[in-house]
């Protein structure tokens, strides 16, 4: 009955040709590809441009030139009374360890047989002018080495390490107070010495902030304790609050006008410029609550209102992408509603929300302009904090916030810190987004 | 109840099967005409052709029982098309006995045509084979048109097929009785007349399967029983 | 002639197990299930078919009222299960789902192991004392699901490791790992190829003898092969309800005849 000719039939046109609308579209095909990666070699271009600027300008910022001297603690000088008592150690000021240090500096030249025609007073000036209370310190820790002679490592000035780093030259301190061409002489000479070099400076990640005169010893430290506390305020407050708010809002809130009040307002929330969470923690917080200026706990409270709306954003956006087949399975056992979210939803939500947290927190961390309306900024030279408590309460400034206080000074030395600290601030986002990742690739299972 | 399926191509193999019943039944009306025929006109060349024609009757039987094969197998067919499939394989079984009947009624007349005729009892054969076939021509109207009271009426019809084989029965009888000369083309006659009754019977069978078809069940009272039929003068089929 | 039993004959008389009168189900301000009256049987297969839309499935999660969950949707009518009214404010429909179960149409094993999921809702409801009482009704669910000669030996690997049919299987045994009295079936074969279907279908015929299954199916040939008893839905109606070989021999609507004949979707 069927009658199927198997005679291959001519066909109407060829495969093999293509016609004139397949030619249109293959070449708007093409070009679409072609856009997509000029875009993208151009966001390769700004990100490697911006790679560059950051560790060529920032990488200096973690070697600092030191002058190592062996220095006499003379006794008679630092501890009179010879009975090595801390307190009475400790009320020989600065003042009472320049001389020490102004002799150790004049053996080492007369040691090394270094000719130079500067005096001892000039030769001092090189060093940093926290040379003297960096020895006090030491002494002050190792009463002990009293009457010894200890070999010690000062911070040279800054102009010095400019001048290690290129940032100064013969030029530019024609009108500069601070250095002469005769002391760079003597540094070079010092230098061949061995006595004067340069090396991985610790202390600028470990090290508090430093005043305006003293750049060479401003470290971002204590500005990262206050990072680190407010980020532990976030976490403790944002993600409990994120996750309930987000749960109850996803699975049992009915849906009604108020419901979608909620749900909009928070997506304007996110939408909100910090500065205006800075404003509010100002007025709340500070002015009304009385809670402590440029304490940490504020900032923390302030960038948990920030980070809240994207926590709950994520959060929700996880919670539904949970296939509605495994509510529906835990409710068919008979599973209660909460049954179903806590041992069903949340789990498969769980790296979702977690991957959310850390985006939020990564947020958090890299916040500036709430931090200055509360007073998170300026000048913190206290050291790290030695209790929770402490970390919480007491003034601190935050890694951004102290980056933006290094731009701003005069000294070009504290632009170079600034851009180390933007290094290190871009490592604890690569750090938190790299957890975020692997957290996301290690909870996530198949359904 | 919209009469077309969504597939269309099962209702075209329906209507194929269908046609095809038509056809096998347009071919066994003729079959029993012209067996009849040939037997009133003892016209040996006619029941020659009856006997031929009875192969072509064979090959549609056939072909309806592939197709109703292939239609249950490929379109798992439910209720009325359902329905339809099981009654077009029973109807085509019930035709093609209907022309087996009228072969050997070819066959016995080629046989008579040599033999004394036995007067009177042709034309009654004739008249009961013209009942047989006009009741068939019923039941495949009946079947077209899916009407069941026209079904019930070749039930009842059937009854008057009995009574004229029952009147022939015992005229042949009388017949033998007093010639035993007769007996010969009497017993043949007699055959015809059985297998024209039985031919009566797969009518009605046609017909029970008209009523199935539409009602999804068979006759209640299957065919009215001749209560007057003598018990010795039953026989057994 | 002798008198045939009839096609519907076949089914013997049980008891009622689920009674519905005049249920009426809105979403929002559709009307998606109108009138409906039905008594469902106990030990017995009751197949729900009609088109897409025409609110079989609705209906059948109202029978544990999984339609609860959609804030839209309101149900009036009474189901009475056992004599009791399940939409009475008394119920708990956690309860109530305990005893009427359900398996979906996509096997929906939790992303945990074979055991786990089994486990899991005799754990919540608290039906294993000691872990040796839960071992063993995972075993035995495992087995009445028909699928314990071929999970056995990793009871702790990851139910969604399973083939289709095998988690449909699965997802049976959990249903059924919490005692119910009623299975309800929402298309459990729709997305398995024949071979899992047939052993599913093997298994609702077994399971039959136990609880009274309710199953949707869009499968008229499925619906046919498991069942006892159909009810064919269309706009929202129950159209036709009678023994299954009734049904797809004579049934005595037009509509039901046009549908299970392929003349109208």
């Amino acid at each position: 009955m069927t009658d199927t000719s198997h005679s291959s039939a001519v066909p109407t046109s060829s495969l093999y040709a293509h016609d004139a609308r397949t030619k249109k579209r293959n070449a708007a095909e093409a070009r679409f590809k072609a856009y997509g990666m000029v875009a993208i070699a151009i966001g390769l271009i700004m990100l490697v441009t911006l790679m560059v600027t950051i560790f060529g300008k920032g990488l200096g910022a973690f070697q600092q030139t030191f002058i190592t001297m062996n220095v006499e603690l003379l006794e008679s000088k630092l501890d009179k009374s010879g009975t090595r008592d801390l307190e009475k150690i400790k009320k020989v000021s600065t003042f009472g360890y320049a001389p020490i240090i102004k002799g150790a500096f004049q053996t080492t030249v007369d040691a090394e047989g270094i000719e130079t025609a500067l005096k001892t007073k000039d030769m001092a000036k090189l060093l940093s002018k926290s040379a003297a209370s960096q020895l006090r310190d030491f002494v002050i820790e190792n009463p002990d080495k009293i009457g010894t002679t200890v070999e010690f490592r000062f911070l040279a000035n800054s102009r010095v390490d400019g001048y290690l780093k290129g940032r100064v030259t013969r030029d530019s301190i024609a009108n500069d107070k601070n250095i002469t061409s005769a002391q760079l002489d003597f540094v070079d000479q010092l230098r061949a010495a061995g006595v004067l070099f340069k090396t991985f400076n610790i202390d600028f990640i470990i090290g508090a902030d430093a005043s305006d005169q003293r750049p060479e010893a401003a470290g971002i430290g204590v500005a990262m304790m206050g990072s680190l506390f407010m980020m532990l305020v976030v976490l403790a407050l944002a993600l409990p609050i994120g996750v309930a708010a987000s749960m109850y809002l996803e699975e049992f809130a009915p849906q009604n006008i108020w419901t979608d009040i909620i749900e909009v307002n928070i997506s304007n929330l996110a939408a909100v410029p910090s500065i205006v969470f800075g404003i509010l923690g100002l007025a709340v917080f500070i002015n009304y609550m009385h809670l402590p200026q440029s304490a940490p706990l504020v900032g923390g409270l302030v960038l948990t209102l920030m980070t809240l709306p994207t926590i709950i954003i994520s959060t929700r956006a996880s919670l539904k992408s949970v296939p509605p087949s495994i509510r529906d399975a835990a409710l068919g056992v008979g599973a209660s509603k909460m049954q179903s979210v806590f041992h069903h939803v949340l789990p498969l939500a769980a790296p979702g929300i977690l991957t959310g947290t850390i985006i939020g927190l990564a947020q958090a961390l890299g916040e500036t302009a709430p931090l200055l309306l509360i007073g998170m900024i300026g000048f913190i030279a206290s050291n790290a904090p030695t209790s929770i408590g402490e970390g919480l309460l007491s003034p601190n400034s935050a890694m951004p916030a102290q980056i933006y206080e290094w731009a701003k000074r005069a000294d070009p030395a504290f632009y170079e810190r600034a851009w180390g600290g933007i290094i290190i601030l871009l490592l604890f986002l690569v750090t938190m987004n790299t957890i975020a990742v692997i957290l996301r690739r290690r909870f996530e299972r198949r359904w | 109840m919209n009469d077309n399926h969504i597939v269309s191509s099962f209702d075209r193999e329906l209507e194929q099967i269908q046609a095809h019943i038509m056809k096998m039944g347009g071919l066994v009306e003729e079959a029993i005409l012209d067996a009849s025929k040939s037997l009133k006109n003892r016209d040996e060349e006619l029941a020659e052709q009856v006997r031929n024609a009875d192969k072509a009757i064979d090959a549609l039987e056939e072909l309806i029982n592939d197709e109703c094969i292939k239609l249950i197998a490929l379109r798992s067919p439910a209720a009325v098309d359902l329905r339809v499939a099981l009654s077009v394989m029973k109807i085509s079984g019930n035709l093609e006995r209907i022309g087996d009947y009228a072969k050997n009624m070819a066959k016995r007349t080629s046989v008579l045509v040599h033999m004394t005729p036995v007067e009177g009892a042709r034309g009654a054969l004739r008249r009961m084979a013209r009942e047989v076939q006009l009741m068939l021509k019923d039941a495949l109207d009946a079947y077209i048109q899916r009407d069941v009271e026209l079904a019930h009426d070749i039930l009842a019809r059937d009854h008057d097929i009995d009574q004229m084989y029952n009147a022939l029965f015992r005229e042949f009888l009388t017949f033998m009785m007093e010639d035993p000369r007769y007996i010969t083309p009497c017993m043949h006659l007699h055959f015809i007349a059985k297998n024209t009754e039985r031919m009566g019977d797969h009518v009605t069978s046609i017909a029970e399967q008209v009523i199935y078809l539409v009602t999804g069940s068979m006759p209640d009272d299957i065919r009215p029983k001749d209560d007057h039929y003598k018990p010795e003068l039953h026989i057994a089929d | 002639m002798y008198d045939a039993p009839s096609l519907g004959a076949q089914v013997e008389q049980q008891d009622i197990k689920i009674s519905a009168k005049k249920v009426q189900v809105y979403y929002g301000d559709t009307h998606a299930i109108k009138d409906v009256d039905i008594e469902i049987e106990s030990k017995t297969v009751t197949a729900f078919i009609g088109p897409s839309g025409c609110g079989k499935s609705t209906f059948l999660r109202c029978l544990n009222r999984m339609n609860d969950t959609i804030d839209i949707c309101r149900v009036e009518g009474d189901i009475i299960l056992d004599g009791e009214d399940i939409y009475d404010k008394k119920v708990d429909p956690v309860q109530l789902r305990a005893k009427v179960g359900m398996v979906f149409q996509k096997p929906n094993p939790f992303p945990k192991s074979i055991y786990d999921n089994i486990a899991y809702g005799p754990r919540i409801h608290g039906l294993a004392k000691s872990k040796a009482d839960l071992d063993e009704i995972v075993e035995k669910s495992l087995r009445r699901g028909a699928i314990w000669n071929e999970v056995k030996d990793r009871l702790h690997a990851p139910g969604t490791g399973l083939s289709g049919g095998q988690q449909q299987r699965l997802c049976i045994a959990r249903a059924i790992a919490t005692e119910p009295e009623v299975l309800l079936m929402d298309e459990p074969c729709s997305a398995l190829d024949p071979i899992a279907t047939a052993q599913v279908e093997e298994l609702i015929d077994e399971l039959r003898n136990q609880y009274s299954v309710v199953i949707v199916t869009h499968s008229m040939q499925q619906a046919a092969r498991v069942s006892q008893k159909t009810a064919f839905f269309h706009l929202g109606h129950l159209v036709e309800y009678g023994a299954t070989g009734n049904i797809f021999t004579t049934p005595q609507d037009e509509r039901t005849e046009s549908y299970i004949t392929g003349r109208i979707g």
